[in-house]
């Protein structure tokens, strides 16, 4: 680890303040900086801790029915939080690696992180969230932009989360054995207007939806109704815990399982 | 005392527990010594290459430097050395080719060290590190052992060949073996890879090198499984230090596996440096760092062959191994794939003709070596999984076809050099089919059908050799070392026991099991009892802890030891009560006159010892120490039989161990709880390797499983309950306390059994063309081998 300074500031105005310095790098749980830290990959003048700041914590409604869920909410408490209202997206967080990661990992980091092997950019994109920063609100349709990169801005800090909530959803996970990350993760959510598919893990460019999936399911909301289906490996991952093919393979076994797990 | 609480065969809670969960321990990270500086190293990021030259200057000027070590350095140190010379088929010596402590010349694998910053704190040695910039012009990389038989690109320029050795065993069986295969009814043919593994010991390695100006004398603490054979091999070989002027300490270690038998280039390089610098010089290496520094394991590439008549008796075996040694030749290494490998390839059974070829070939990765249950590991998968193959080719019941061609009548003189003393094979198969419930598979297989899983059996049977080893046979087979073991018992003036051994217990529990055998023999409390190793200054020469030796080997040594001071107590006891020692009899702590009702106890005995008031001094010196060490007659033969169901699922490739059974004879057994345990933890780590781990190397020679992002460490929940036993015991015919030994046989036996079971599964579930998976049998190399026809 370089040398760094550590900001806590309390609030969001005083946290964007601190993000002015030169090289300064928001910090939430440090579930993905910490260890880039350690392995000096990183060399970020201040760190600004979002884990003082109460307006970026919790879950509330809104009178519309919608989950606001603040950007350094953890894992631990999305799914403590949102298990009645929202079970799909609490039993994904659920899945989010072991107890001490999801007690400090934050929604925020890890939407702003894109790893495309993360479930929350699938719960995001699959829900139809909306990501709302200090400057804008962006649809998560727009928001995720490939691997490891989102439409953020320097220094645009994400503040919360707003979820619709679906009629059902389900995140079907098939973990890479090593990282236990979704080595294909398919999160299903049907909505009185449709049906929304968002995979993770397989894609070349990061989270991404599958329409076919999406119009069949509207359709039929069934596993069979998606069991002819595939997509094509071309433009999927491929490294040692898979080939494109059998990520390919799995986006239609977990979307199938997911259904039938939302079902 | 009573006996069935604390002595042999009582599970008696590990007393060293306490402090490992108290954090309580002592650990090598946990030395810091006044006025320590810290060292880090750099090591290659490429596989290959010709290092042209290194630039200390911009390091050595930066804050906190004290000095940048370069193999310059070097120049009057030796290589590390070898511990073991291989003799080839044509009666040639392996290649050794020199393994220096900072790389020479060239740069032979990912992670090999360079050079070597010292810095007052470990941050600034790091940052230091970094302005060291290596002049390196890459070379082609070789990875696999097979591959690098070809010479293509060579490894070792100065000795012309990336063949270390050409090893036929038994050579002059080779035309017979022949012979028996033109002439088998049936012939079964496999040919798989070994996958290579990392360690990955809890606790990464450490060293600390001090040095007195004052005495001239040099201490290295360091995380080792054997500290004589490191005083040994690092004083003789690499430094030119008396073994009088050189202490080894290694204090708590947090699990070896194998890798921490080997005297590695990090520990020479602390101890040199404190003397260089006048301060002591400490490492704590980084988990990131032992992926690509400490001694992997395994990674053979093996076809063999198995020729039988037309009833399935075993007629001939035959095998071909590419064995890797890595970059350079390990402490140990060219043993493994040899004589800890071939001498096993008879396993349990009755085959008349075996011959094992085995080529060693140096590649552009990490130094390979033992690693729990080196070399048997390999002879144990490759032959229960070719039995089980031909089981299926001809239409016999894998069991059925084990138990045909047992071994049943003892002793048995393999083909391959071996003489088992004891073993009972059908009873430990009996056992294994009770405790698995193999009778109800068929119903459990439809209860998994159902969930749309395919549910298989695995079984296997396997016999192992422990206790290594006579010295004058391991001598004749290449060893530069004997393989006794020591022990010094000291009796206090008021009874306690001190019990000094050369073992190292690191995880195995020997505070708790030794003090047993001691508490047991005179009859005292085991609480009375403390055992001591780890530290050369005060435990006698012994060659440490690996192999399963320690309680055949340590604990015979022990026992022996023990057995002389009970001698010279019972001496003195006769004094005391005016008898002749014949007459004196030893039980529960008390010395009493057969045939009368007299007695001593042992604390008036010890106190005589010590307080020689009443003593009869002209025959007898007083104190009450003894110290023996014990060389074995032969090895030591564990053995028995491993079931385990898996369900696959045929969607995804994705295997669950359901259940694993384990029906072991490991002769006596001292602590059946700790016995249990090592048997938990091996099959945990042959699960590892049959479903999980793999050290996998690219083109370029990088390792790219060099993390826990992307290289599979089994956890609790891969796991499933296991049954196990060991009530199926024949003593072992030639130690006193008729052990055989209990650490490795869970990973040595577990792999096969999980891949039986994997291919048994796909088998019954319509995936007939899938005869075999090479390991680790990952979901995506299930599904490839169900997909691919
Ligand atoms: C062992 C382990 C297992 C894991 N398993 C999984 C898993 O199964 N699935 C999964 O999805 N993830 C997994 N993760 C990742 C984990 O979910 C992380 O918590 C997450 O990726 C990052 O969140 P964080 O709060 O820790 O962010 P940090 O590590 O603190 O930050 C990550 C990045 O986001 C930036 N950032 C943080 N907050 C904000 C914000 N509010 N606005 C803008 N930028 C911000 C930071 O500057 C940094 O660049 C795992 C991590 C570990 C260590």
């Amino acid at each position: 680890m370089y040398a760094f300074d550590l900001a806590r500031p309390t609030s969001v105005a005083d946290a964007l303040k601190a993000l002015q310095e030169e090289d300064a790098q928001p910090l939430a749980g440090g579930q993905t900086l910490v260890p880039t830290l350690k392995a000096r990959l990183a060399a970020p003048s201040t760190l600004v801790s979002l884990r003082g700041i109460s307006e970026m914590q919790g879950v509330c409604h809104d009178d519309q029915g919608r989950i606001h869920i603040g950007a350094a909410t953890t894992h631990a408490a999305v799914e403590r939080e949102v298990a009645k209202d929202y079970p799909g997206l609490a039993a994904l967080a659920g899945q989010i690696g072991d107890p001490a990661v999801r007690n400090r990992g934050t929604i925020g980091g890890s939407l702003a992180n894109n790893d495309p092997s993360a479930c929350y950019p699938a719960a995001a994109l699959g829900s139809g969230a909306t990501i709302v920063t200090n400057a804008r609100e962006i649809p998560a349709d727009d928001f995720f932009e490939g691997m490891f990169t989102t439409v953020l801005e320097e220094d645009e800090l994400i503040f919360s989360v707003r979820f619709p909530v679906p009629k059902v959803s389900a995140y079907a996970k098939f973990a890479q054995p090593a990282s236990r990350f979704a080595l294909t993760g398919v999160f299903v959510a049907q909505f009185d207007d449709g049906v929304r598919v968002a995979v993770t893990g397989a894609s070349e460019d990061g989270v991404f939806r599958w329409s076919e999936a999406e119009d069949a399911l509207g359709r039929d909301f069934s596993a069979d109704a998606v069991a002819g289906l595939s997509v094509p490996a071309e433009g999927m991952i491929g490294d040692l815990h898979g080939t494109p093919e059998y990520r390919a393979h799995l986006v239609g076994v977990m979307t199938r399982r997911a259904v039938a797990a939302a079902g | 005392m009573p006996k069935d609480e604390q002595g042999i065969g009582a599970s008696t809670k590990r007393r060293e527990d306490i402090r490992f969960l108290t954090g309580d321990g002592n650990y090598t990270d946990d030395i810091n010594l006044r006025g320590q500086a810290h060292v880090v190293f750099l090591r290659s990021q490429v596989a290959h290459g010709r290092l042209r030259g290194i630039d200390p200057a911009a390091a050595e000027a930066m804050p906190g430097v004290i000095r940048v070590f370069t193999a310059k350095d070097f120049e009057s140190a030796g290589g590390l050395p070898c511990g073991w010379q291989v003799t080839d088929r044509h009666g040639q010596p392996m290649k050794e080719p020199k393994h220096p402590i900072l790389a020479e010349g060239k740069v032979r694998h990912v992670g090999e060290p360079i050079a070597a910053v010292v810095a007052d704190t470990l941050e600034q040695a790091r940052d230091a590190a970094e302005a060291v910039i290596p002049d390196i012009e890459e070379l082609p990389a070789v990875t696999n052992p097979k591959d690098a038989a070809s010479d293509a690109s060579l490894v070792h320029d100065e000795i012309g060949t990336n063949l270390c050795y050409d090893w036929g065993f038994v050579e002059d069986n080779k035309a017979k073996v022949d012979a028996a295969f033109e002439a088998a009814d049936h012939v079964t043919t496999l040919e798989l890879v070994n996958n290579r593994l990392v360690p990955n010991a809890m606790e990464p390695r450490v060293s600390i090198g001090d040095y007195s100006r004052g005495t001239g004398e040099h201490t290295l603490y360091t995380t080792s499984q054997n500290p004589h054979v490191i005083r040994l091999l690092m004083g003789a070989f690499v430094l030119g230090i008396p073994e009088h002027k050189l202490r080894v300490v290694a204090p708590d270690v947090g699990g070896g596996f194998g890798s921490k038998i080997f005297h590695y280039a990090e520990e020479a390089f602390c101890t040199f440096a404190a003397k260089a610098i006048n301060r002591p010089v400490k490492w704590t290496c980084q988990r990131g760092e032992s992926f690509v520094s400490d001694a992997h394991g395994r990674d053979h590439v093996t076809k063999i062959e198995l020729a039988l008549d037309k009833d399935g008796l075993f007629q001939a075996i035959r095998t071909d191994t590419y064995a890797n040694m890595g970059a350079y030749l390990s402490t140990f290494a060219p043993s493994v794939p040899t004589w800890l490998h071939g001498t096993l390839m008879a396993g349990n059974y009755r085959t008349p003709l075996i011959y094992v070829n085995v080529k060693a070939t140096f590649t552009n990765t990490v130094p390979v070596d033992a690693y729990r249950g080196a070399g048997r590991p390999e002879a144990t998968y490759q032959l229960e999984r070719v039995i089980d193959k031909a089981a299926r080719e001809m239409g016999i019941d894998p069991i059925e076809i084990r138990r045909r061609n047992f071994v049943t009548e003892f002793p048995y003189a393999t083909p391959v050099a071996v003489e088992y003393d004891t073993g009972d094979y059908h009873a430990t198969m009996d056992k294994v089919l009770e405790i698995a419930d193999a009778a109800g598979f068929e119903k459990r297989r439809e209860a998994s059908a159902k969930k749309g899983l395919l549910r298989g059996f695995g079984i296997n049977a396997y016999i192992e050799a422990c206790g290594i080893a006579p010295s004058n046979l391991v001598g004749q087979l290449g060893a530069r070392a004997g393989l006794y073991e020591s022990a010094t018992v000291r009796v206090n003036a008021t009874g306690g026991v001190v019990v000094m051994t050369g073992s190292h217990s690191h995880g195995q529990g020997h505070e708790t099991t030794f003090a047993q055998v001691i508490a047991d023999m005179i009859g005292i409390d085991a609480d009375q009892v403390d055992v001591v190793h780890g530290d050369t200054a005060n435990t006698p020469m012994g060659m440490g802890t690996y192999g399963s030796r320690s309680i055949a080997v340590g604990g015979s040594a022990m026992v022996r030891a023990a057995g002389k001071v009970i001698d010279k107590a019972k001496k003195i006891a006769a004094h005391l009560m005016e008898c002749s020692p014949e007459d004196i009899e030893l039980k529960d702590g008390k010395f009493s006159v057969a045939g009368t009702d007299k007695s001593v106890a042992w604390g008036d005995v010890t106190l005589a010892a010590y307080v020689p008031h009443n003593y009869p001094l002209e025959e007898m010196e007083p104190g009450l120490e003894e110290t023996a060490f014990y060389d074995p007659a032969n090895f030591t033969y564990p053995a028995g039989a491993y079931a385990c169901e898996v369900e696959v699922d045929p969607e995804t490739g994705k295997v669950t161990l359901c259940s694993f059974a384990a029906a072991d004879d490991f002769g006596n057994v001292i602590n059946p709880m700790i016995v249990d345990g090592q048997v938990h933890g091996g099959i945990g780590q042959g699960a590892g390797q049959a479903l999980m781990e793999a050290a996998a190397y690219d083109a370029t020679g990088q390792l790219v499983t060099g993390s826990y992002m992307d290289y599979t460490m089994p956890r609790a929940d891969d796991l499933p309950y296991y049954a196990v036993d060991h009530s199926c015991q024949t003593p072992c015919t030639h130690n006193p306390l008729g052990v055989k030994g209990c650490g490795e046989a869970g990973a040595i036996a577990s792999p096969p059994t999980i891949v039986n079971a994997v291919v048994d599964a796909l088998q019954r579930g319509g995936h007939g063309h899938v005869t075999h998976i090479d390991m680790p049998l990952t979901p995506l190399r299930v599904w490839q081998a169900i997909h691919q026809r």
